[in-house]
């Protein structure tokens, strides 16, 4: 020892594994005794790696604790209230885990031929089919492995379709300026045009500039319903009249579909196309950012032009559609059939469920949103649309507070994190200042909505009385706010460039 | 300076140095952005339309174009930028400048202090 | 009632706060024209809410309806032993639950080791910088296209693409990338299965923005990639590689390639931990060299400080990303493969430096073992001679998708038939075998073929 002194805390920092590292040592059973070099001696040794990459040596124990205990500097649905608006943070339930890590199904190929690979195209094509069911569309590809790129794989088949029709002067989309970043991201990335569509103040899409905006060159409106707003698009059968007749198609994004899960099916609303977000309604895991899966559902006229793969079925035998049979496709978006062991979570769920279940998610999703609002708006916060009946989530404004006590809603979210509850959704949609998004989901219980009304409002009341309490928020977790300024201007990505452990900031 | 300063509704600030126009963005808009984190500036000799993005700024939770207020090509850009973002933060219509440009065209729709102030006045208003 | 918590007497008192009788009360501002009177009548044989119990037999029975197959197929998916620290461990609630780091200071766990496996795929590939994944190695190969395009300036679209990248990469990298004028030339492979030099020394250097070379190529081949990288920095264009991770723990890694490495790299991760799972969740990432860092897709960790001054990490460089930057955002991806990453990041850990040459060493190793075993086949050969990794195209001389059902009958996945890609290959198999395959097994094979094959 050099005479340094080992502090007692509360919250000791986890160093980096590279920080753990002494050369020579291995996690025992898992290094097979090849001799490399001579495994490789038939290859060109111009081909080979010169030095081994500089990276960790650590024993299986360090590796187990070090993962461990990072796990425990995290918040998650398993261990925190978790009122992340728009991104349904219900729970996941085990068994779907369960049935995604079966060894029958996780040790298979993605090359297995169909015909060896019955059980798992069987239950995809179940899935398809429950899928097509709820939104009302007639065909499912689960291809897309994330919401966006269903956003854009549904987008592409619209633009597709148009060109089929002689139509292909039709470049733009409309999005309400209310839409998920997506939505543009994706028109965007199909090379399609944007312009972005008024919300009236009480929350619905402006159907007076939306007749001003559609033409012959647009390709297709896409829409959230609820929206982000957290309120029903209550002339949804209108606009959708208005943008068929303008020859364009209506795009449903499902993020929201958990506020209407079984009770009204977008086709009916007049969608022709749509994605789901597997990893919000339905309940798969979101791991820290994914993996989640975004299936697109089509239309009749569409469906010819649904991303591949999917499964058909022919008198009980299950097999991948190929680009031969649907030559109007518009081709595969990912190496092989979509992240299938999120797929599997969802079929396990929506088993779970059954068709009783459907109605009542939805049921106690818009219950436990309208009763925290409710109680919020008791305990003195404004709500953005309080002449709206909140669905799954709802918007509050912190516009007077932050004006008259100086604290703001990212302060609120902050300090919600010294009471154990994650951050709700904060600026953002972008049309409310001083917002949050809240969506407490159908798996909270009443004891635990209380609470989060209780601790709400007494931050409120702390905002008041000290501001500053807010402002330098959070208190009790292991670190306190990021300076996510000096991280942006001076990029440190990798551990090469970290700086010496106890050296000054940077300037 | 003042008076031969002039600023466009999009929150530019144009000065007539010579037969060039240094082009930066306002107090306002810095302040609106916050701390800017990076501030991407176009190659000398870039030829740029008016109204077209010509820079972008960005904070950390923000990316704002910056508009050309005149066709012409790009003379000098503003170099400390680049290790130095916060210099438009700290002094946006002095060391924060962002480009030099040849102007091919006449400025139009410009706002003077007065009238900028007024503009800035009435998006404010809640 | 399933993951409804609440009694009915507590459903009865929050309505009643609310000052309403039903749930159906709830949704009164829904147009009655669109609300469905009865359920959602889901297919037949589905309606009934399974238990437990029940679904767990019942994905029993599907799981094992199919007789398992002995692999030797890759083609993009590598079957490797999972160390049991990273099954177990990424149950864990904390890692498995929880959304996108956006609230920092309560999701250190899950940025630190994104942060760490940023770390440690940059120095596997020699690269200054790796993101926190994309979807897959065939997306991350679209986004590497349409990043090189923005990082060029110039305008051009044309990009030259060898061959021996993977086929379905390459088709989604049209998918993706056609829409937007992007021109994707294929060059053609020479005897050897590498790319043809002349070929590509035939175009318009000037005219051309990116080229993409894969190492190992989807044949196994190993390519010669340092002059294509050259010749691409000299005119002007972009480099970029597609790569299996796991290999670069022993070939040279991209970043080393020509006189100055590649410009962006790319690549699928499944080999570093995550499970064939029938074709995914898997693990695409990409990387580059800190000057086009702005131009790169997907979630960044960044290190910085609190303010007592502590270590701390953040996503960052943020404006990249759909939710702020929009339209004009680098790409739309939003949710990635977050605990793909994890699993990724506890592999590299447990391997470490050593583990991963010696399980990529012994892929090689057993690749060979098979090849040597085959081609004592009568009339089964190595279709091209230069060197291979750890797969290899065989040429069996007869048609081979009808040889490779029959092995799937006899119980082992022969690898991939090629004529699907490819009608001139319509002979071949690419075959595969890692370190989870035992001598035992390819003589099984070889036996099996020869009876197949009838020699």
């Amino acid at each position: 020892m050099d005479g340094q002194q080992v502090q007692p805390q509360p919250h000791p920092a986890v160093p980096l594994l590279m920080e753990d590292s002494k050369p020579g040592r291995r996690a025992g059973t898992l290094v097979a005794g090849e001799d490399v070099r001579q495994a490789l001696d038939d290859l060109p040794a111009h081909l080979l790696r010169c030095k081994p990459p500089a990276m960790p040596e650590l024993s299986e124990l360090q590796v187990v604790r070090h993962f461990t205990r990072l796990s425990q500097r995290n918040f998650s649905v398993d261990t925190n209230t978790y009122p992340l608006g728009s991104c349904t943070m219900k729970y996941n339930p085990r068994a779907a885990h369960a049935v995604a890590s079966l060894a029958g199904l996780v040790t298979r190929h993605p090359h297995t031929p169909d015909a060896h690979n019955q059980g798992l195209l069987a239950t995809l094509a179940e899935l398809q089919q429950m899928l097509a069911a709820i939104t009302g569309l007639p065909e499912v590809s689960l291809a897309p492995m994330g919401g966006a790129q269903g956003e854009l794989a549904a987008l592409a088949m619209m633009a597709a379709y148009h060109r089929d029709q002689g139509d292909g002067q039709r470049t733009e989309v409309l999005v309400p300026n209310s839409a998920h970043g997506t939505n543009p991201a994706s028109a965007a990335m199909c090379g399609l045009k944007v312009r972005e569509i008024a919300t009236t103040p009480d929350g619905d899409v402006d159907t007076a500039a939306l007749a001003a905006a559609l033409s012959g060159k647009t390709a297709a409106v896409m829409l959230t319903n609820p929206s982000t707003l957290g309120t029903f698009e209550r002339r949804i059968t209108e606009i959708a009249r208005m943008v068929h007749e303008a020859g364009a198609l209506c795009y449903y994004d499902g993020a929201n579909l958990n506020a209407i899960l079984g009770r009204v099916r977008p086709a009916d609303m007049g969608f022709d196309a749509l994605h789901l977000n597997l990893h919000k309604t339905f309940a798969t895991p979101h791991g820290g950012g994914g993996p989640g899966a975004g299936p697109v559902a089509a239309s009749k006229r569409l469906a010819p032009y649904l991303p591949l793969p999917y499964v058909l079925e022919t008198d009980g035998v299950f097999r991948l559609a190929t680009a031969m049979e649907r030559p109007q496709s518009i081709g595969v978006l990912g190496a092989f059939l979509g992240n299938v062991g999120v797929q599997l979570r969802a079929y396990a769920y929506l088993r779970l469920l059954g068709t009783a279940g459907l109605a009542r998610i939805s049921g106690h999703a818009v219950l436990n949103a309208s009763y925290v609002a409710h109680g919020l708006h008791q305990a003195g916060y404004k709500l953005a649309y309080p002449q709206r009946r909140a669905c799954h989530e709802f918007v509050v404004t912190l516009a007077a507070e932050a004006e008259r006590h100086g604290f703001r809603a990212g302060d609120v979210a902050k300090r919600m994190l010294d009471f154990g509850i994650y951050a709700p959704t904060v600026y953002f949609p972008l049309l409310v200042s001083e917002c949050l998004l809240i969506e407490p989901t159908e798996t909270e219980t009443k004891d635990e909505l209380d609470r989060l009304i209780m601790v709400m409002s007494q931050i409120m009341e702390e905002g008041r009385t000290q501001p500053e309490l807010l402002q330098q928020a959070p208190h009790l977790l292991p670190i306190s706010r990021v300076d996510e300024v000096a991280a942006a201007r001076h990029p440190v990505l990798t551990w090469r460039t970290t700086p010496e452990p106890g050296s000054p900031a940077p300037a | 300076m003042a008076e031969t300063c002039w600023f466009t509704p999009t929150h530019e600030w144009v000065r007539q140095e010579g037969h060039a126009l240094r082009i930066g963005i306002t107090l306002h808009a810095a302040q609106a952005l916050g701390d800017l984190v990076y501030v991407e500036l176009p190659e000398v000799g870039h030829q740029v339309a008016a109204g077209d993005a010509v820079a972008v700024v960005e904070s950390v939770k923000a990316a704002s174009d910056v508009y050309s207020p005149v066709s012409g090509e790009v003379l000098e850009v503003n170099a400390a930028l680049v290790d130095h973002p916060e210099l438009v933060n700290e002094d946006p219509m002095g060391q924060g400048w962002l480009l030099l440009l040849y102007p091919m065209g006449s400025l139009e729709n410009m706002l003077d202090q007065a009238g900028y102030d007024a503009l800035v006045q009435s998006q404010t208003q809640p | 009632m399933p993951f409804i918590p609440h009694t009915a007497a507590e459903t009865q008192a929050m309505l009643a706060t609310l000052g309403l009788g039903t749930l159906d009360d709830l949704f009164a501002e829904i147009p009655q024209a669109l609300l469905l009177q009865e359920p959602i009548a889901l297919p037949s044989g589905l309606e009934q809410a399974l238990d437990e119990q029940g679904l767990l037999e019942l994905m029993q029975a599907r799981a094992s309806q199919d007789r398992p197959l002995c692999s030797f197929a890759g083609a993009g998916a590598y079957e490797h032993h999972i160390p049991q620290v990273v099954s177990q461990l990424l149950g864990r609630g904390e890692l498995y639950s929880p959304y996108t780091p956006y609230q920092a200071e309560a999701s250190q766990g899950s940025l630190q080791i994104m942060f760490e496996f940023q770390s440690m795929m940059a120095e596997l590939l020699a690269v200054d910088v790796v993101n926190a994944s994309v979807y897959d190695g065939a997306s991350a190969l679209a986004e590497a296209i349409l990043m090189a395009l923005r990082c060029h300036k110039k305008g051009l679209h044309k990009v030259l693409m060898a061959d021996g990248v993977h086929p379905v990469y390459r088709q989604v990298a049209t998918t993706m990338t056609s829409r937007l004028g992007v021109e994707i030339i294929t060059l053609p492979h020479d005897g050897s299965g590498r790319m043809d030099e002349a070929a590509w020394r035939r175009m318009d250097a000037a005219e051309v923005a990116a080229v993409v070379v894969a190492q190992p190529n989807f044949y196994g081949v190993l390519e010669e990639p340092d002059v294509l990288v050259d010749w691409a920095q000299a005119n002007g264009a972009l480099a970029i590689a597609v790569v299996n991770p796991l290999c670069a723990a022993v070939l040279r890694p991209p970043g080393q390639w020509g006189r100055h490495g590649v410009d962006i790299v790319c690549g699928e991760a499944q080999s570093l931990g995550l499970p064939l799972s029938g074709g995914g969740p898997y693990l695409g990432f990409l990387g580059c060299r800190m000057a086009h860092v702005r131009q790169l897709p997907g979630r960044l960790v960044g290190e910085s400080r609190d303010r007592q001054g502590r270590r701390a990490f953040t996503l960052t460089l943020q404006a990249r990303e759909q939710h702020i930057r929009r339209a004009r955002a680098t790409s739309n991806i939003c949710t990635n493969q977050g605990l793909c990453v994890v699993a990724s990041a506890m592999t590299m850990a447990l391997l470490g430096p050593q583990g991963l040459a010696s399980k990529a060493a012994t892929c090689h190793e057993r690749t060979r073992e098979l090849t040597e075993r085959l081609t004592r086949i009568p009339g089964v050969r190595r279709l091209f001679a230069a060197p291979f990794f750890h797969e290899v195209v065989m040429d069996l001389g007869v048609a081979a998708e009808p040889v490779w059902q029959r092995l799937a009958d006899l119980g082992f996945l022969a690898g991939f038939p090629l004529g699907c890609h490819d009608k001139k290959l319509d002979h071949c198999l690419l075959l595969c075998a890692t370190e989870t395959r035992s001598r035992a097994q390819i003589e099984d094979l070889a036996m099996a073929m020869s009876q197949v094959l009838g020699r």
